[in-house]
């Protein structure tokens, strides 16, 4: 008799299970989203989160973070169905596979937005996060740790508020540990805190993070060296002391050898590390420069391509905006021409952009980094980013901008020779300006000016009187004895004839 | 009256004569007027131009003593201004000199030595040639790593692969089909395949986890079956009255259990809390030689009047102007001759 009683429970219970595997194998697979959805799946697993049974309340959650990690409308409706207090509540009673589920649950739902992120955080979700952090098992430290980084990751209210759970110090604890996972999402979740503000940065830094960073540089774990570089440079961006503080973890040379990492958000990371440090003061940048910083990141932009090599092109720049002695250090590592290899190679308009700029703060010191720029022959290459017809607006004002630094300097006129036979007029009055200046002194260039025709193209620029552009003209004109400068005046053959017409021979 | 007669007979002469005369005095006369205002006017003339060449003369000599003397004044002023406006222009060069030199100096030392930046420069270079290098090693170094764990798992594919195939070796009577009877030797795989050992089935890993002492509840299986209920209560139980007596019963630890770890502290606090009660005097006791006293000068010292004289002033007068030389008195005694020879012939003890 009671058999039959039980018989009737056991069926129940293994047709429960059923269900909610069945739900979450289902979930896995985003064709099968919106049938479940439609079927009102969320319904159904809010009660089995409440089950007996700690398999199915395990199941029914792994299901729903599923669904929930698919989309925001299904977050969303995780969040108004009520089930954040719940799994929140039962994050602190169940045990450690339940505390994974639900610590996922909450990671898919934070992960959207902010404001949905906003309601897990009002759930009181982060003290719980918390007390798992300080776990035993590392996988729950895990799924704590990725759903507190994603939280954080919103925005700087959030990221305070992971904060202020006191996350931090548990964080850096789990750098700490053994497995390479945990290592990595830690990292990763202490790079979205520092991401957002200095005062973020100087919490992290306070908890002692930078030391235990700095000694993962040369794992070999690829994935973990992104998050750790990504965090060192999140941290570093902030201000001066934190990049000084950075540096004193003596980063330096070993970051350098992982700009030959075989990964390339690798590379990327230490890039944009280096680039972060280097942008602050000249100290620092100095400091990167006498590593050897600059070569290897010279080497690093000729290697990688399109993204990747932005963090280095913009980190040359930094540092050449600096000084000129820096600069210096820049042109003497051969970044010039990796620079301009960047500039005419890459097709993406941002990246150009950052090259013309980097270029222009390289040859916006002296005559002689002009010339260096000027040299390898990226004048035209500028020109022709600044021209083209479907350069976006930013590419057009920095290329724009390089263009003007680097033709005030430079004095070095075989470079600037091309430029006045297709050089819009604003452009071209900073070149007929540097000929102005440089032509009165040197009879040689003088001489080359009007066998290479650059007199004739000269006359032919119609400036208006009163113009700089016409004064230069004027001055440059005042260089030439009268009869070279009728001679290539436009026009001047028809004087001739018209001479030759009225000419009356004495006969 | 022959005179009158003559000079009735003359009369015509003499009356056309003077007419004559008259006519030409009358002719001449315009012209010797003319002749005598010439005359006149010459000579006024050169009066009044010797009295204006002497009065031009003296205004000349006046004007050319005035001029004369305000052209010194102006020359000495700008004598003045031209010396002033030389040195100016000598001083304004030679400060000019000076920030050069300076200027080129400072710049040279502290802003911009050509030679130490290029020296720098070079040094630079260098380093970024031994960094690239390294880089360059590095890298090589990685690249072979990772190229010996590819080859690695590579053999170690093959090798699992061969271990599967093991049943295609060939036999001591049949050549497997890597062993080909018309070919002069086998092929690789054949050796592979011998040099490996086949395949044996895999153990069924176990089901239960290994024991593990430090969880408590491992596995987090729950039961698939409910558990079954049992058919009828066991065994003799005790009164549910005992029971319940013996669970509620009350606690008694042992003596060191029910004292408080920290009792020997409490103990003393209370101790130091009832002293406290019937203190008078908050004080802390401090051991003499701990203790610091306020300096008390000495009153010699502190008085206006200066220290008494004491032990540095000698009481019995000097009279210096007696002295018969002015050298201090020194005692001179002949040296004994004996004690000088002391250590050279005698021994000691022996006079």
């Amino acid at each position: 008799m009671s058999r039959q009683v039980l018989q009737v429970f056991e069926q129940y219970q293994k047709s429960r299970t059923q269900f909610v595997q069945t739900v979450a194998e289902l979930a896995s697979r985003p064709q099968n989203i919106e049938t479940l959805q439609n079927a009102g799946v969320m319904s159904l697993l809010r009660p089995l989160l409440l089950d007996i049974v700690p398999a199915i309340q395990q199941t029914a959650a792994l299901a729903l973070g599923r669904l929930a990690n698919y989309n925001d409308d299904l977050a969303e409706a995780v969040v108004k169905g009520d089930i954040l207090p719940q799994l929140v509540y039962s994050l602190a009673e169940q045990n450690r596979f339940y505390k994974k589920a639900a610590a996922f649950v909450l990671r898919a739902v934070a992960k959207h937005s902010p404001q949905l992120a906003q309601s897990v955080v009002d759930c009181g979700a982060l003290d719980a996060l918390v007390i798992c952090l300080e776990e035993f098992d590392p996988g729950v430290k895990e799924s704590a740790a990725w759903a507190l980084g994603y939280i954080a990751r919103h925005n700087a209210e959030l990221a305070q508020a992971v904060v202020d759970a006191g996350a931090v110090p548990l964080l850096v604890l789990c750098i700490q540990e053994p497995e390479m996972s945990l290592k990595r999402i830690a990292a990763s979740a202490l790079s979205d805190i520092c991401k957002h503000s200095p005062e973020l940065a100087q919490t992290v830094v306070d908890a002692g993070a930078i030391a235990h960073l700095a000694q993962m540089i040369l794992n070999q774990d690829a994935k973990l060296k992104r998050q750790v570089f990504s965090a060192l440079s999140q941290i570093a961006k902030h201000s001066v002391d934190l990049a000084e503080m950075v540096v004193e973890a003596e980063i330096f040379p070993a970051v350098l050898t992982c700009l030959k990492d075989p990964d390339e958000y690798v590379k990327k990371n230490v890039a944009t590390l280096i680039r972060e440090i280097a942008k602050h003061t000249p100290e620092l940048a100095q400091l990167i420069v006498n590593a050897g910083g600059v070569a290897a990141v010279v080497d690093y932009v000729g290697e990688s391509r399109c993204n990747v090599r932005l963090p280095g092109i913009m980190m040359l720049g930094y540092v050449a905006a600096h000084s000129e002695n820096l600069a210096m250090a820049v042109i003497v590592s051969k970044g010039v021409v990796q620079l301009a290899i960047a500039l005419s190679e890459e097709q993406e308009d941002h990246i150009q952009a950052a090259a013309a700029w980097a270029l222009g703060q390289i040859g916006r010191h002296t005559p002689e980094h002009a010339k260096a720029v000027a040299v390898a022959n990226v004048l035209p290459k500028l020109l022709q980013c600044y021209l083209r017809a479907d350069a976006s607006e930013d590419l057009q004002t920095k290329s724009k901008k390089a263009l003007k630094n680097i033709l005030q300097k430079c004095v070095h006129l075989p470079a600037l020779e091309p430029l006045l036979h297709d050089a819009p007029p604003n452009i071209l009055k900073h070149v007929v300006g540097q000929f102005s200046k440089v032509l009165p002194h040197d009879s040689k260039a003088r001489r080359l000016f009007v066998t290479s025709g650059g007199l004739k193209k000269i006359q032919e620029i119609k400036a208006e009187p009163g113009s700089a552009l016409g004064e230069y003209i004027n001055t440059i004109n005042n260089c030439y004895p009268e009869e070279i400068v009728k001679y290539y005046s436009p026009g001047y053959s028809d004087a001739l004839l018209e001479r030759v017409e009225q000419f009356n021979p004495k006969v | 009256m022959a005179a009158l007669v003559r000079l009735t007979e003359q009369m015509d002469d003499i009356i056309n004569n003077i007419y004559d005369r008259k006519n030409q005095a009358e002719e001449e006369r315009l012209l010797e007027y003319k002749s005598a205002v010439r005359v006149q006017a010459w000579f006024r003339a050169s009066r009044v131009r010797s009295y204006l060449k002497h009065a031009n003369e003296s205004a000349t000599k006046v004007q050319r003593a005035w001029r004369g003397f305000l052209g010194r004044r102006y020359f000495r002023v700008l004598l003045k201004n031209t010396l002033f406006i030389m040195k100016l222009n000598h001083y304004n060069k030679m400060s000019c000199k000076i920030q050069k030199i300076w200027r080129g100096y400072y710049v040279r030392k502290y802003i911009f030595n050509y030679y130490s930046r290029r020296r720098y420069l070079e040094a630079l270079q260098v380093k970024n040639e031994t960094i690239r290098a390294e880089l360059a090693e590095f890298a090589e170094q990685q690249d072979a790593a990772r190229k010996r764990e590819e080859e690695k798992n590579e053999k170690k594919r093959q090798e699992y692969k061969a271990r599967k195939m093991h049943h295609l070796v060939s036999t001591e009577v049949m050549p497997g089909i890597y062993n080909s009877p018309f070919l002069p030797y086998p092929s690789e795989v054949e050796y592979l395949l011998r040099s490996v050992k086949p395949l044996i089935r895999k153990k069924t890993p176990d089901k239960e986890p290994k024991f593990d002492p430090v969880c408590a509840s491992y596995n987090p299986k729950p039961p698939t079956v409910l558990p079954p209920i049992p058919q009828k209560p066991q065994g003799p139980f005790r009164e549910p009255a005992d029971v319940q007596k013996q669970r509620y019963k009350p606690f008694q630890p042992s003596l060191r259990v029910a004292t408080d770890f920290l009792s020997l502290e409490k103990a003393r606090q209370q101790l130091k809390d009832a002293e406290w009660i019937t203190r008078i005097n908050d004080n802390i006791l401090q051991p003499f030689t701990h203790r610091s006293v306020p300096y008390e000068p000495l009153l010699h010292t502190t008085s206006k009047f200066g220290h008494l004289p004491y032990g540095t002033k000698f009481f019995r007068h000097e009279y210096i102007d007696r002295h018969v030389v002015p050298q201090n008195f020194k005692t001179l005694v002949p040296p004994i001759p004996i004690f000088d020879k002391l250590n050279d012939t005698y021994s000691q003890g022996q006079v």
